[in-house]
Order: structure tokens, then C-alpha cells, then sequence
């Protein structure tokens, strides 16, 4: 065997060949063109400010905000503008929780409706899912709101609901429980309540495990919870709540819970686009589970629901999770789109504070930051969920 | 219940049902299912009737046809109409020949935009609309179908049709906004479903590389690339759409005063940087599916970084991304609706428009409609598209 490799060092690299001094020669390259970019922006943007009498700092969100916003926490326009900033993340946070909740609860519905045995139930899932997932979901909350909403009858005709749910064009009007001096009995039976379930629930779990049996753990639990739960109403000497019905006073209703017309338009279209699409993400996990599990399952003696939820669910969760939760962070983001219909979510609010203040510069750092941080919150969250159900089985 | 499943394994397999067989399998099969399909034949019946009663009696839709020039082509001069005419044949001819010459897939598209086209058609001729603008649609349906045929069997033309789809861009920018003795429309003219098609196109064609080299910075092994891309990336990820339409209105005069950047391209900018971080995503999805073999064969070869990347690695990435790229087409092209609230005037701002106009009071769910038709049609076609991509290429 010939050896052809000279046997003296090998040749030197010149340095302009050399892949090491190559590497940090083009990322110092690369970091001064960036610099140099960003510079450049930076004078431009200082000479603009110059230009419009403005200065780069924070100090305005001290200064009295002076606009009112229509919805939210408490709030006054003599407020700061940093406390108006906050009605608006308030806003945003209670949209999106709302509107992931009801979508969740509408795509779960619709993904499994789209999966029925039935034609008809099958059918007319397919086709909501096609027409909502197909229309921009502006022009759905534009629809909502002018064409639907604001054409709702005056308030003294309004749509009226088990007496006490009222739909008319100023917004939607529902019951509110209102708390008695009877709920702090109630809320200490409901605690003894949960202690017992736990309890049972442990007992349970043992005593499957001893028995080497699947089967569902909290099958005396919760029953015991909702008797208890039952007992202690039944037992409060007066109801631990009672519901305040919205009742028409002057001109406009008065009482129970509000929803505005921008909120419940935002609130629909936001329900009604996301719910398509988490329909298809549950539909296509259910579908990812093998036929052969649903098989399997049955050949073990699993029932049915027993398969669904020890078998087909863990599975499916999997491949659900990680796209339902980008589909969660869409709703946050598409709630920006607020500021089309005028509800004040922290964009409309901060798009109102860059056109009094005209430091547009910080209120979008403030903007961005909000809208990153919420994500970056939410995904850390369903990693983790995600991580929780890779690991089980 | 214990009985019955022995007996369907038994029963022959039947290939025709009778009606009633097929009611009672899809539809009454089992009490529950009974329950709900009487539960859905009622919500049927009151969302139907409603709507059809509202479709056929109530509605005005004469808003439709008065408008229906400023709805396509916005505020477009309407004696440069014949431009965008040009461009729609052009297109139409460029897509026939390619149905011709290739079949399969480019055949499916083809018939597709001839569908969109014919759908269009028939729509249109329940409408009182000039006999002019009738037999335009028809042409470019007639030239669609003839190069069609025209196309077929010619595989030498392959590379002239590869061409021109790649010139089909500048060709149609060109000829919209005027050049040489042209009068040139400025594109604050442009607007309508013109102005919503190209900035789709814009968004995704110019974002394309964009989003190329920023999926090959966050995967470079060069740590200051790396995190400069990975952050653009997750940046632009966590804010929403409008946010960046409103910063690049905002912002651009600001960063950029010696520029006189118009309106609409400061939406596109702000479209395509929106769309490069999601197009970086879908590319990243398709390097990570690349073997490390194909790396380490380019590397034995010699090759450097770019030559590794352009002869061996992104042609077979791009390949399995094309499906998730038309799905991102498909979410810019319903996003680029959300230039209405900055004030463009695309097909969703001149429906507000039209809304707005005391001439056609009250009318907002006809145009909203209206809107909503044309923008499903589009959407759906193309997601039917991709998924025969999906189902050609074997990918997605």
C-alpha cells in the first residue's frame, strides 16, 4: 500500500483561505454592514424627530392621557397615558382568552362533527369550515359589526332571550350572579366537597392500579364533588348567588353583564375563523391515530369510551397540540384587528396615543414588546403542555 | 348490538344502494344519529330559508353592477383598461401553453383559472354589464383553452415557458404602470381586486428569497447570523400583520425622509417583511428535511457553501416546501384585506367605500357579501390547487 501524502507538514493556508479566520472575517463584515444600516436609520430618524420638535423619551406616559376609552378596566381621561396603555392590554388579554375558550370549544365540536358517521352533520361541518377558513377575517368582523350588529333592532325591541339574555343594536346583555352573604357557606361545603373528591379519587386510583385494570379514575370523584356541590346549595340558608337581570331603565338597559357591539363583533369573527381552522387541526389529529389502535383498543376489551380517552386522545393530543397552539397565538394577533371596528384593544389604544403624542417611535416598542410577550408566554406555557403529554404513555 | 356485528361481517359486499339503503346508512343508522339529523335538517331550514328568502327578495344587489368597475380595477383610468386586458391574456396564454405542454398539474391550474374565469362569467351575465367587458372574459377564456391545445406535445418550448412565467412579473408591473409613451398610472390609482392580486404577489414573490436566506442564516453555523435571523424571525412571528402595515406607514418617512415612498409600496414593504419571516419558516421546514448525506456528498465534492446550497440542497427543499408555500399565498392573499384599515382602497376598502357612499345607503351586507364571494372563490380554487400539488408531488 503506497502512501501518496507527503510526509512533511502540510502546506500552509494562506489566511485568506483559511476557513477559521474566513468565518469571523465575514460575521465582522456582516455585524458592520448591520451597524452601518442601523446607523444610518438612526441620524435619519433623530434628524425627523429634530424636524418635528420631538425628543426620544418615555416621560410622556406620565402626562394626563385626556381620551376616554370606551370599554375596559377603570379608567378616567385624566388618567396617565401608561394607565390608558394598560386598559388596552386588559382588553386584548380578555378577548383573546374569551375568544380561545369559545373556539376551542366550537373547533372541537365541528373537527369531530366533520368526522360523523352522519351525511348530514358531516356536511354541513365541511361547509362552515370551507366558507369561514376561506374569508379574511376582517372583512367577517367588518360583516359582524356593521352588517349584523348595528342593524339589530332599537333597543325597546330588542331580541329577547329566556328573560333575561337582551340582543339589540347598542350590544349584548346578559344575567350576572351577584354574590350573597350565603356564598361563603356554599364556598366552604364546595372546599370540603373537593378535599372528599381528592380523597376518592386517590382511593381510586390505588385500587385500579392494585387491580391492574384501566378505567376511569374519577368516576366516584366527580359525582361525590356535584353532590356536595348540590347539597351545600340546597342547604345555604338563602341562594350563595344571585342573577341580576339587565332591566330596561330610561333609555338603555341597565345591570348584568355588557357586551359592547365592538366587542361582540370582535368577539364572533375572531370565534367563528379561529373554530374553522382548529376544527381541521382536530380533524387531521384524530385522523393521525392508526386504524390499527382503534382496533387494538377494542381487541383488549377497552369500551368505547374507555379507547377514546386511554388510546385515540393521548395520541391524537400529540399532533394537535403544537398547531392548536399557533392557531392560539393567530386569535391574540388577529385581535389587533380591533382597531378596524374602534374597540380598544392595546393596539387601537396605542395607535390613538402615537396620534396625540406623536412618539410613534416608543408606543411601537411598546406594542411589539406587548404583543411578544403574550406570545412568547402562551408558547412557553404549551411547550410545556406539549412536553407534559409526550412524556405520559 | 352483539348480534348485529356478526352479521355485517357475513353480508356480501352490495355495490349499488338503493336511496332508502343509503338513508338509512349515512343518515338514520343509529338513534343518536336519527336525533341529529333531524337536529341539522331544522338548523338547515332556518339558516336556508332566511338566507335565500334575504338573497332573493330582500336584497338590492344592483350596488353590485353600478360599482362593479371600482370593485376589479379600483380607481384605474378607464381608458388604460386595455392594459390590464393585455396582462390577463398574457397570463392566460403563458397558463394554457404550460397546461399543454406539461398535462397533470399544470392542467388541473389551468382548468381552474378557466373555471374562476367561466364562474365569473356566468355570474356576471345575471348582471346588466357591457357586452364588451362580456366578450373580454371570453377571450381570455378562448386563449386559454387554444394555447391550450396549441401547447400540446411542443416539449421543446419547456425552457421559453420557464422564461417567460420568470419575466411574467416585471411584464405585468410594466405594462400597469406605463412606460415609454405610455401615460403612467401612478399605483395610487391602482386598487380594487387588481391591487389585492398584486400585493399577494408581490408579498410572496419578493419575500421568496428574502425568506430563503434568512431560513439559511438561522440554520448557519455562523453564530452572529444565526441569532440576527433567528430573532428577525421570531420578531416579526409574534407581532401581528397590522401592526407592521401601521409601523411601515409611520416609520419609513421617518428612518427614510430623503425617499418619497408612496403608500402602496410602503404596504408592500411592509407585507413582504411580514411575509419573508413565515416564507423562512416553511423553507426551514424543508432544510431540516434534507438527510445530512446530501450535505456531507456536497462537501466530499468539493463544493462550496453557495454552489452546495444552490446545485444540492434548496432545489430538493423547495421542492417539498411548494405545498406550504401556496398555503401562505393563500393567508397573504386574505391578509392583504387588512390594507383597508391603513386606507388603501383594495377590493375590502372600496367595499367600505361603496358602503360609505350616501348613494348606496344601508347596503353593507349585499357588499359585504359580494366581497366575501370574491375572495372565496379565489381562496378556495387555490387551496384546491395545492392540494393536488400535494397529492402530484407526493409531499406536504
Amino acid at each position: 500500500m503506497e502512501n501518496n501524502l507527503p510526509k512533511s507538514a502540510p502546506e500552509k493556508i494562506p489566511f485568506w483561505r483559511d476557513i477559521r479566520v474566513l468565518r469571523v472575517l465575514f460575521q465582522v463584515i456582516f455585524l458592520i454592514g448591520v451597524v452601518l444600516l442601523a446607523g444610518i436609520l438612526y441620524t435619519n430618524m433623530l434628524r425627523g424627530l429634530r424636524g418635528l420638535g420631538l425628543t426620544l423619551n418615555l416621560d410622556f406616559l406620565n402626562d394626563e392621557a385626556g381620551f376616554g376609552i370606551s370599554e375596559g378596566i377603570t379608567y378616567e381621561p385624566s388618567d396617565t397615558y401608561l394607565r390608558a396603555f394598560w386598559v388596552g392590554v386588559v382588553n386584548t388579554i380578555r378577548v383573546s382568552i374569551i375568544g380561545v375558550v369559545c373556539a376551542t370549544i366550537l373547533g372541537l365540536v365541528v373537527g369531530i362533527a366533520r368526522l360523523s358517521s352522519n351525511w348530514l352533520v358531516r356536511n354541513i361541518a365541511t361547509i362552515y369550515v370551507e366558507c369561514f377558513r376561506n374569508i379574511p377575517l376582517l372583512l367577517q368582523i367588518l360583516f359582524w359589526y356593521t352588517a349584523v350588529i348595528l342593524q339589530l333592532p332599537s333597543v325597546r325591541e330588542s331580541f329577547t332571550f329566556f328573560g333575561g339574555v337582551f340582543i339589540n343594536q347598542r350590544g349584548i346583555y346578559l344575567p350576572s350572579p351577584q354574590p350573597t352573604s350565603g356564598l361563603k357557606i356554599w364556598l366552604g361545603c364546595l372546599a370540603g366537597g373537593f378535599i372528599l373528591a381528592l380523597i376518592l379519587y386517590l382511593v381510586r386510583l390505588r385500587k385500579l392500579r392494585q387491580m391492574e385494570q384501566p378505567g376511569f379514575p374519577a368516576k366516584w370523584a366527580l359525582p361525590a364533588l356535584l353532590l356536595v356541590a348540590l347539597l351545600g346549595w340546597f342547604l345555604t340558608p338563602g341562594k350563595p348567588f344571585t342573577f341580576e337581570l339587565p332591566a330596561l331603565k330610561g333609555f338603555n338597559f341597565a345591570g348584568g353583564t355588557y357586551l359592547s357591539p365592538e366587542f361582540s363583533a370582535l368577539l364572533i369573527g375572531l370565534i367563528m375563523y379561529t373554530g374553522a381552522f382548529i376544527a381541521e387541526v382536530v380533524r387531521s389529529g384524530i385522523q393521525s391515530v392508526a386504524k390499527g389502535q382503534q382496533e387494538a383498543a377494542k381487541a383488549i376489551g377497552l369500551s368505547e369510551f374507555q379507547s377514546l380517552r386511554l388510546v385515540i386522545l393521548p395520541q391524537a393530543l400529540r399532533v394537535i397540540a403544537p398547531p392548536l397552539t399557533s392557531q392560539y397565538l393567530n386569535l391574540t394577533k388577529n385581535s389587533s384587528l380591533a382597531v378596524a371596528i374602534g374597540f380598544p384593544d392595546l393596539f387601537n389604544v396605542g395607535n390613538t396615543m402615537m396620534n396625540q403624542t406623536g412618539q410613534s417611535i416608543p408606543i411601537f416598542a411598546m406594542i411589539m414588546m406587548s404583543y411578544l410577550f403574550i406570545s412568547l408566554t402562551t408558547s412557553a406555557y404549551m411547550n410545556w403542555y406539549n412536553r407534559r403529554i409526550n412524556r405520559i404513555g | 348490538m352483539e348480534e348485529r356485528v356478526p352479521n355485517q361481517a357475513i353480508r356480501p359486499p352490495t355495490e349499488s344502494k338503493s336511496i332508502l339503503g343509503w338513508l338509512q346508512e349515512n343518515l338514520f343508522n343509529t338513534w343518536y344519529n336519527t336525533l341529529l339529523t333531524f337536529l341539522a335538517a331544522g338548523f338547515l331550514y332556518v339558516v336556508f330559508k332566511g338566507m335565500l328568502t334575504w338573497i332573493f327578495t330582500e336584497a338590492n344587489w344592483s350596488v353590485i353592477p353600478a360599482n362593479l368597475q371600482i370593485f376589479l380595477v379600483g380607481a384605474y383610468p378607464r381608458g388604460e383598461i386595455w392594459r390590464i386586458w393585455l396582462v390577463i391574456y398574457t397570463l392566460s396564454v403563458l397558463a394554457g401553453l404550460s397546461a399543454g405542454i406539461w398535462g397533470g398539474l399544470a392542467l388541473r391550474f389551468a382548468l381552474v383559472i378557466g373555471g374562476i374565469g367561466g364562474g365569473i362569467g356566468i355570474i356576471l351575465a345575471f348582471f346588466p354589464i357591457a357586452l364588451w367587458n362580456r366578450l373580454g372574459l371570453l377571450g381570455g377564456v378562448v386563449l386559454l383553452v387554444g394555447s391550450l391545445f396549441l401547447g400540446r406535445g411542443r416539449k421543446g418550448l419547456r425552457p421559453w415557458i420557464l422564461g417567460g412565467w420568470l419575466l411574467s412579473f416585471p411584464w405585468t408591473m410594466i405594462w400597469l404602470y406605463g412606460f415609454g409613451g405610455l401615460p403612467t398610472i401612478f399605483t395610487s390609482n391602482w386598487g380594487g381586486l387588481l391591487l389585492t392580486l398584486i400585493l399577494a404577489a408581490v408579498g410572496i414573490v419578493v419575500s421568496f428569497p428574502l425568506g430563503v436566506l434568512l431560513a439559511l442564516g438561522r440554520r448557519s453555523n455562523l453564530p452572529t447570523i444565526k441569532w440576527m435571523s433567528t430573532a428577525y424571525i421570531e420578531v416579526v412571528r409574534g407581532v401581528p400583520l397590522v401592526t407592521i402595515l401601521f409601523m411601515a406607514q409611520i416609520m419609513v418617512p421617518i428612518f427614510l425622509p430623503d425617499f418619497r415612498i408612496d403608500k402602496i409600496l410602503r404596504a408592500m414593504l411592509g407585507i413582504t417583511l411580514f411575509s419573508a419571516a413565515y416564507m423562512a419558516e416553511n423553507v426551514r421546514g424543508g432544510l431540516q428535511a434534507i438527510p445530512r448525506g446530501q450535505y456531507e456528498a456536497a462537501d466530499a465534492l468539493g463544493l462550496n457553501y453557495p454552489l452546495m446550497m444552490l446545485l444540492i440542497i434548496l432545489p430538493q427543499a423547495l421542492r417539498s416546501v411548494i405545498p406550504a408555500i401556496v398555503g401562505q399565498f393563500i393567508s397573504l392573499f386574505k391578509d392583504t384585506s387588512l390594507v383597508a384599515v391603513i386606507g388603501l382602497l383594495d377590493l375590502l376598502g372600496i367595499a367600505r367605500t361603496v358602503i360609505a357612499n350616501p348613494d348606496w345607503l344601508g347596503l353593507q351586507a349585499e357588499v359585504y357579501l359580494f366581497a366575501a364571494v370574491v375572495y372565496f372563490l379565489f381562496s378556495y380554487s387555490m387551496s384546491y390547487i395545492s392540494q393536488k400539488i400535494e397529492d402530484t408531488l407526493g409531499v406536504g
